[in-house]
């Protein structure tokens, strides 16, 4: 019993770890910057697809920073679009997202799946380095930790700058930025490129440890991030920035051991997805209902006590 | 110097709500020069300010600000050389950032990729200690959790930290209570006179129309109606600057929050 739930943890942990990457993604765009990004899902597909192609083409270390690189691209087109092009935020996403579903079957070589079973890739060369010693087993989470810790400390470096004020307070109060002479189109262009380079390694990095890559790899990732994001939320609350970082790394944990937990109490698969998205509705419209629940009391014990105005009528 | 000259700005053209909110309006105001601004609801006092920082761009005219053309200058770029405050205290500040925060930004000193230092820290405490507020105690808290005034006089200091070459004031203090209101104008003028800065202020408050400053204009339907410094002005009383709009524009002064304060 006690082994196989330690398997299970392990299997969280490795794959919370690659997923934070994306709720580490979100919680510059969304919670930070103020931008729900949809284009979450085709990014990170991209990354998947792009370190894949790159890996197989015999790079496996370059596949990283070509995965990064293709999700700042990807994050550059989103925002201009959003903040250039006057097009509505969240449509900028959906569109792009739309546009990345051709791009990712064009990289991945006009297929669909690639399969790197014999590919090398920096998780086999991870393991290769780590042959032997004590950690062997380990090399999946070594290197998702590695990444992981690299853009907590980013992050709690870069959002101290003044460049990273600039983006927090755009999410906050644009106007004050404005007036502070900083132009909030270049700051939302430089954080959804950040965000959006996280996304992309995410994606490579999931693709790699599982050693292939499907084109649907990254549907519903916004949603499972977001749920994650949520999660890790409500156990920092509003503390400093690397607390609320590492919450969100937590919160992507939290939410693959309950999955996998529950699939193996038999829940199929495909429940994922429902499940992200109940997460997600319950931590935004909790908040919002619990601060509505007197109200709605109120009327309820209000309307008990007298009649309807049809009723009314009849006498 | 800040010389506008001849700007008009109409919005909705050619529909049935056209409305021309400026009217080839032209004005200057000198170095040091605070003035301040009344008029009714709608004369244009708050679409003249947004014309200068740059809120939208003018139809027609010019506006030089020391030398400088901005008639077609971005808002963000006019806002390294022209201060603004708002009515609504909560428009000049990031509620979710700390007090040290928001201040990092309004300086904005270094580059994109520099951290805050500790001579800057060591001004804001300054700066803050000032307003004598405690708020010098209080700068790793969020901005969200001050109350109205000392926002407003925050989002001041923010303003002025680097001396501006213009400040607006829009009704800057009449969401505060009265005695708030008091305090933050009081602060307005020492740093005012402090930093020698040039200041246009709209007020509802008639009597601090005629206290503070130098130069008071009045203005209705879009253009500058009566305009007064010096001597004359020093004589006026609220009750005449009510009978001088009447014989301006024909009618009757109608901001009631005029009035009543």
């Amino acid at each position: 019993m006690l082994t196989s739930f330690l398997g299970l943890a392990q299997t969280a942990l490795e794959l919370g770890l690659i997923s934070s990457l994306t709720v580490l993604a979100l919680f510059l765009s969304y919670s930070m910057l103020n931008v729900c990004d949809l284009s979450t899902d085709g990014c990170f597909t991209l990354g998947a697809a792009v370190g894949a192609a790159v890996a197989i083409a015999g790079h496996p270390y370059l596949s990283v920073p070509a995965a990064m690189g293709a999700g700042i691209l990807s994050g550059f087109v989103t925002a201009v679009l959003q903040t250039k092009m006057g097009v509505d935020s969240l449509l900028a996403g959906i569109i792009v997202n739309t546009a990345l579903y051709s791009i990712n079957i064009a990289v991945m070589g006009n297929s669909s799946l690639l399969n790197m079973n014999k590919t090398e890739t920096v998780f086999t060369k991870a393991k290769e380095l780590l042959e032997g010693g004590p950690l062997s087993g380990q090399y999946k989470v070594i290197v998702a930790l590695a990444a992981v810790a690299m853009v907590i400390l980013f992050l709690s470096l870069f959002l101290r700058t003044r460049l990273g004020l600039a983006i927090r307070a755009t999410g906050n109060n644009p106007d004050m930025v404005r007036s502070s002479s900083i132009n909030p189109v270049f700051t939302t262009i430089v954080g959804l490129c950040i965000a959006n380079a996280f996304t992309g390694l995410s994606g490579c990095l999931l693709a790699q440890s599982q050693k292939s890559v499907n084109i649907d790899i990254g549907s519903g990732m916004v949603t499972i991030a977001l749920a994650s994001l949520l999660i890790g939320n409500s156990f920092t609350g509003r503390g400093k920035i690397p607390t609320r970082a590492v919450g969100a790394v937590l919160g992507a944990f939290i939410f693959r051991l309950v999955y996998t937990i529950a699939l193996r109490f038999n829940m199929p698969a495909f429940m994922l997805k429902l499940v992200s998205s109940t997460i997600v509705v319950i931590a935004i419209s909790g908040p919002y209902l619990k601060k509505q629940l007197p109200m709605i009391k109120r009327r309820m014990s209000h309307r008990s006590g007298r009649l309807r105005a049809d009723e009314y009528a009849q006498k | 110097m800040l010389k506008i000259s001849h700007i008009s700005k109409t919005f909705n053209p050619g529909t049935v709500n056209a409305k021309t909110a400026l009217n080839d309006l032209s004005l200057t105001v000198n170095d040091g020069d605070f003035v301040s601004i009344i008029g009714a609801n709608g004369a244009g006092k708050s679409t003249l300010f947004n014309a200068v920082a740059g809120s939208f761009y003018t139809d027609s005219g010019s506006i030089v600000l020391d030398d400088i053309d901005i008639t077609l200058m971005p808002e963000h770029e006019r806002a390294r050389i022209i201060g603004r405050l708002f009515q609504d205290p909560m428009c000049g500040s990031a509620p979710g950032m700390t007090i040290e925060e928001n201040l990092a930004l309004a300086a904005g000193h270094g580059g994109w990729l520099s951290v805050l230092s500790r001579e800057d820290k060591k001004l804001f405490r300054e700066k803050l200690s000032l307003l004598g507020m405690g708020l010098e105690d209080r700068m790793q808290q969020p901005v969200g959790l001050l109350s109205g005034g000392q926002r407003q006089a925050l989002t001041l200091m923010m303003a002025t930290i680097n001396p501006p070459r213009l400040l607006l004031l829009d009704e800057h203090t009449a969401a505060l209570d009265p005695s708030t209101a008091d305090k933050v104008l009081e602060l307005t003028r020492n740093i005012v006179i402090e930093a020698k800065l040039t200041c246009l202020m709209v007020t509802h408050n008639m009597q601090s129309a005629l206290e503070l400053g130098n130069r008071t204009l009045m203005m209705d339907a879009g253009s500058i109606i009566y305009d007064v410094a010096g001597e004359e002005r020093s004589k006026l009383q609220v009750s005449d600057l009510l009978v001088l709009f009447k014989e301006a524009s024909g009618r009757v002064l109608d901001n009631d929050r005029m009035l009543l304060s």
